[in-house]
C-alpha cells in the first residue's frame, strides 16, 4: 500500500536499532522509570518487526502476535508501575542500585 | 520311650515361671519353683536310669526334626548312655544341693527371683548339653550354659568389675566356640551327619591317622572349644575373674558342672581322638601344663575364691591329662569326684564369706570355733582334693596318674608334683582361714542349716564318692585304657600329697611368718607367680592393645574419620565451594542480569549463525 517504496530491510534495521537502544538503555541507565521505558522500547521494536514481516509475507500471524505483545505490555505496565511505586514508597529512591536485597 | 525330654523341661519351666512371675511372687514360691524343678529333674533322671539299668546300650529318643534343609537333617534327639548318666547325676544332684544352699546364701540379696531363674535356665542348658545326641544340639547347650555363665557372673551388674568379668568370660569363650563350630562344619562336610552314632561309627571304620589329617584337625578344633569352656591354657584367663559372681554360681557353674563340659565333650568324642593320636597327645600335654601352672599360681593367692578358682583350672587339667593319656574313664571319674569336693570347697568358702563378708585369707584366721560345720566339711573336701587315701579324690587322681605313668613317666612325675602343690595350697587356705589368731574380724557366725546341710551331704560324698566305680562302669564305652595297678606309684603320689599338707602346716601353723620370709627370699620368682605370670598383661599387650589401638588409630581415626567421613564431608564442602562461586552471579543488580541475558542471546545467535542456521 503506502509503504511500497520502503524496503523490508529498513523496517528490520529500524526494529533492530530500537531494540538495541532499548537494551542499552536497560543496561546502562540507573533510573527505574527509564529502564522501564527501555523495556517498552524493546517490546515495540519487536512489534515493528512482527508487523513488517506480516505485511511482507502476507500472513496474519505476525499481526496477531503484535496484539498479544501490546496486551502483555499493557499488563506489564500496570504491574511494573505498581512495583515501582512500592519501591519508591519504601526506599524514597528510584535508583536501581538501591534495589539489590534479593542478592542476600 | 523314657520321656528323656522331661529332664531338661522341668528347669525350663522353673525358669519361665520364675522369670515371668517371680518378681511379684513371695520367696517361698520362688524357692518352691526353683528347687522343685531341679528336684523333679533329679528324680526323673533317677527313674529313667533305674528303668534303663544297667544301661549297656545307648538309649536314643528322637522327637522331631529340628532343622531340615536339603540333605541336612538335624533332629531334636536325646540319648542316655553311661557317660551321660554320670553327668546327669552330677548336674542334677550337685545342682540340687547348690540350689538349696543358695536359699540361705542369697537371702539378703536383691534380684532373688532373677538369680534362681538364671540358675534354672543354666540347668536346662546343661542338661540339654549332656543329653544331646548330635553335635548341634550339644552346641546349643554349650552356648546356652555360656550365656547363663555370663548372666550369673554379671549378676551384680552394678559392679563394674562383675560386668567386666562377665564380658571377659563371654568373649574368651567366643574364641573357643569359634573352634568348636569349625569342628562341627568339618565333621558335617566329611561325614554328612552330625548324629553322634553315625559320625562315631564312620570314624571307627577309618584307619588311625599317623600324622596331620582331617581327624586330627577335628580333634584339635574340638580341643580349642574345650580349652575355652573348661578353662585350659591358653584360654583359662576368664575363670579366675568369673569369681566375681555369687559363690553358689562359682560352685555350680565354674567348678562342678559347666567347666567340665569340655572334658565331657572330649570323652564323648573319644573315638575321634583315638583315631588322631596327635590331637590326643595335645589334649594330655595341655591338660598337664594347665594343671601344673594353675597349681603354682594357686600357691600364692590370698583371695579364697581365687585359690579355689586356680585349683579348679588345675583339676580340670588333670581331667584332660587323664583323657589325653587315653584314660577317658579316669578323666570322667575325676570329673565326678571333683564335682563333690570342689563344689564343697566353694560352698564352704561361700559360708565363710557369708559369715564374715570378707574373702581375703589375710583377714580371716581362727575361725574354727565360730564356724565349726564349715570347718569340718571344708577339711573333708581338702583331704579329698589332696588325694588322702580312700577319700574320693584319691581314687580318681591315682587312676589318672597311673594312666599318665603308663603313657609317659615324666607326665606322672609332673602330675605328682602338682598333687603335692594341690595339697599345699588347699591346706594353706584352710590353715590361714581357721587356725591362728583372728586377723581383723570381730564377729562371725555359722551359716543357717539350709546352707550347712548341703555342705554336710557334699562332705559325705567327697569322702565316699570315690566308692562308685565310675571308670570301671564306663569301661565298655572307652576302649580299655590298660591301667595296671602299681602300689609303689600310688604310694609316691599319696606321699606327695602328705608332704604338701605337712609343708602347709609348717609354713602357716607351726612357723607363722615363715611364708612371708620365704616369699621375700624368692623375690622376683614369687612376684611373677603372685601376679599370675603376667598372663593377663601379656594378652593385653599382645592381643588386646594391638586390636584396640589398631581399631582406634587405623580403623576409626584413619579409615572411618579420615577416609569415609572425609569423602562425605569432602563432597559437601566441594558443593559449598561451587555454590559460593556461583553465588557471585546472583548480584541482585538487575542490569547485570540483563547484560548477561543479552550476551547469552548474542552468543546463541552467533553460534546458530556459525552452525549454518542463518543462511
Amino acid at each position: 500500500m503506502t509503504a511500497a517504496g520502503v524496503p523490508l530491510s529498513w523496517y528490520l534495521a529500524l526494529g533492530g536499532l530500537l531494540f538495541m537502544l532499548g537494551a542499552a538503555g536497560f543496561v546502562f541507565r540507573r533510573n527505574i522509570i527509564t529502564m522501564f521505558m527501555s523495556v517498552e522500547l524493546m517490546l515495540n521494536a519487536a512489534n515493528l518487526t512482527f508487523v513488517a514481516l506480516a505485511y511482507r509475507l502476507d500472513q496474519v500471524d505476525g499481526l496477531v502476535l503484535a496484539f498479544f505483545v501490546m496486551v502483555v505490555a499493557a499488563a506489564e505496565a500496570a504491574v511494573g508501575l505498581a512495583i515501582i511505586l512500592c519501591v519508591f514508597r519504601t526506599r524514597a529512591s528510584l535508583h536501581i542500585e538501591e534495589v539489590q536485597s534479593l542478592r542476600d | 520311650m523314657q520321656q528323656l525330654w522331661l529332664i531338661p523341661l522341668f528347669p525350663l519351666l522353673g525358669f519361665l515361671l520364675n522369670g515371668v512371675l517371680g518378681r511379684r511372687a513371695s520367696r517361698g514360691i520362688v524357692n518352691a519353683l526353683a528347687i522343685g524343678s531341679v528336684l523333679a529333674s533329679f528324680l526323673w533322671s533317677l527313674k529313667v536310669l533305674g528303668a534303663l539299668w544297667p544301661l549297656e546300650q545307648s538309649h536314643l529318643e528322637q522327637y522331631f526334626t529340628w532343622i531340615q534343609a536339603g540333605d541336612v537333617r538335624i533332629g531334636y534327639d536325646l540319648a542316655v548312655d553311661r557317660l551321660t548318666a554320670v553327668m546327669l547325676m552330677v548336674v542334677t544332684g550337685v545342682g540340687l544341693l547348690i540350689h538349696i544352699y543358695s536359699i540361705g546364701y542369697m537371702a539378703a540379696e536383691g534380684g532373688y527371683y532373677r538369680f534362681f531363674a538364671y540358675l534354672n535356665l543354666f540347668m536346662f542348658f546343661m542338661l540339654t548339653l549332656v543329653l544331646a545326641a548330635n553335635f548341634l544340639l550339644l552346641f546349643v547347650g554349650w552356648e546356652g550354659v555360656g550365656l547363663c555363665s555370663y548372666l550369673l557372673i554379671g549378676f551384680w551388674f552394678l559392679k563394674s568389675s562383675a560386668t567386666n568379668a562377665a564380658n571377659k568370660a563371654f568373649i574368651v569363650n567366643r574364641i573357643g566356640d569359634f573352634g568348636f563350630s569349625l569342628a562341627i562344619y568339618l565333621i558335617y562336610i566329611n561325614f554328612g551327619s552330625l548324629d553322634f552314632g553315625q559320625v562315631f561309627r564312620a570314624v571307627a571304620a577309618k584307619p588311625v591317622e599317623p600324622g596331620l589329617g582331617m581327624l586330627t584337625a577335628v580333634g584339635l578344633l574340638l580341643l580349642v572349644g574345650a580349652t575355652g569352656k573348661s578353662a585350659q591354657i591358653p584360654l583359662y584367663v576368664w575363670l579366675p575373674d568369673a569369681m566375681e559372681g555369687p559363690t553358689p554360681v562359682s560352685a555350680l557353674i565354674h567348678a562342678a558342672t559347666m567347666v567340665t563340659a569340655g572334658v565331657y565333650m572330649v570323652a564323648r568324642c573319644s573315638v575321634i581322638y583315638l583315631h588322631a593320636p596327635l590331637a590326643l597327645e595335645t589334649v594330655g600335654v595341655i591338660g598337664l601344663a594347665t594343671a601344673f601352672f594353675a597349681a603354682t599360681i594357686g600357691l600364692t593367692q590370698f583371695d579364697i575364691k581365687k585359690v579355689f578358682a586356680y585349683s579348679t583350672i588345675s583339676q580340670l587339667g588333670y581331667m584332660f591329662l587323664g583323657a589325653g593319656t587315653g584314660a577317658f574313664g579316669a578323666g570322667i571319674y575325676h570329673l565326678w569326684t571333683h564335682a563333690f569336693f570342689k563344689a564343697l570347697l566353694f560352698l564352704g568358702a561361700g559360708s565363710l564369706i557369708h559369715a564374715l563378708g570378707e574373702q581375703d585369707l589375710r583377714k580371716m584366721g581362727g575361725l574354727r570355733a565360730s564356724t565349726p560345720i564349715t570347718f569340718w566339711t571344708l577339711l573333708c573336701a581338702a583331704f579329698s582334693i589332696s588325694g588322702f587315701p580312700f577319700t574320693a579324690g584319691f581314687f580318681s587322681k591315682d587312676e589318672i596318674l597311673l594312666a599318665a605313668h603308663h603313657h609317659a613317666p615324666w607326665m606322672y612325675w609332673v602330675g605328682t608334683l602338682t598333687a603335692g602343690m594341690t595339697a599345699f595350697y588347699v591346706f594353706r587356705a584352710i590353715f590361714l582361714a581357721f587356725y591362728g589368731e583372728p586377723r581383723g574380724w570381730r564377729h562371725a557366725h555359722e551359716s543357717p542349716p539350709v546352707m550347712t546341710a548341703p555342705l554336710v551331704v557334699l562332705a559325705v560324698l567327697s569322702l565316699g564318692g570315690g566308692l562308685a566305680p565310675v571308670s570301671r562302669w564306663l569301661a565298655p564305652l572307652f576302649p580299655a585304657a590298660e591301667g595296671h595297678h602299681d602300689v609303689g606309684l600310688v604310694m609316691i603320689s599319696v606321699a606327695a600329697g602328705l608332704v604338701g599338707m605337712a609343708l602347709a602346716w609348717w609354713f602357716y601353723v607351726a612357723r607363722p611368718g615363715l611364708a612371708e620370709r620365704t616369699a621375700k627370699r624368692l623375690g622376683t620368682l614369687y612376684r611373677v607367680v603372685y601376679n599370675k605370670y603376667f598372663v593377663d598383661e601379656i594378652y593385653q599387650a599382645v592381643f588386646l592393645r594391638p586390636l584396640v589401638e589398631g581399631s582406634r588409630r587405623l580403623l576409626w581415626q584413619r579409615v572411618d574419620a579420615g577416609w569415609i567421613d572425609g569423602t562425605v564431608n569432602g563432597i559437601g564442602s566441594k558443593a559449598c565451594a561451587v555454590g559460593n562461586a556461583l553465588r557471585r552471579i546472583q548480584s541482585g543488580d538487575i542490569r547485570s542480569y540483563a547484560a548477561w541475558l543479552l550476551l547469552g542471546s548474542l552468543v546463541a545467535l552467533l553460534g546458530a549463525a556459525a552452525a549454518g542456521g542463518a543462511r
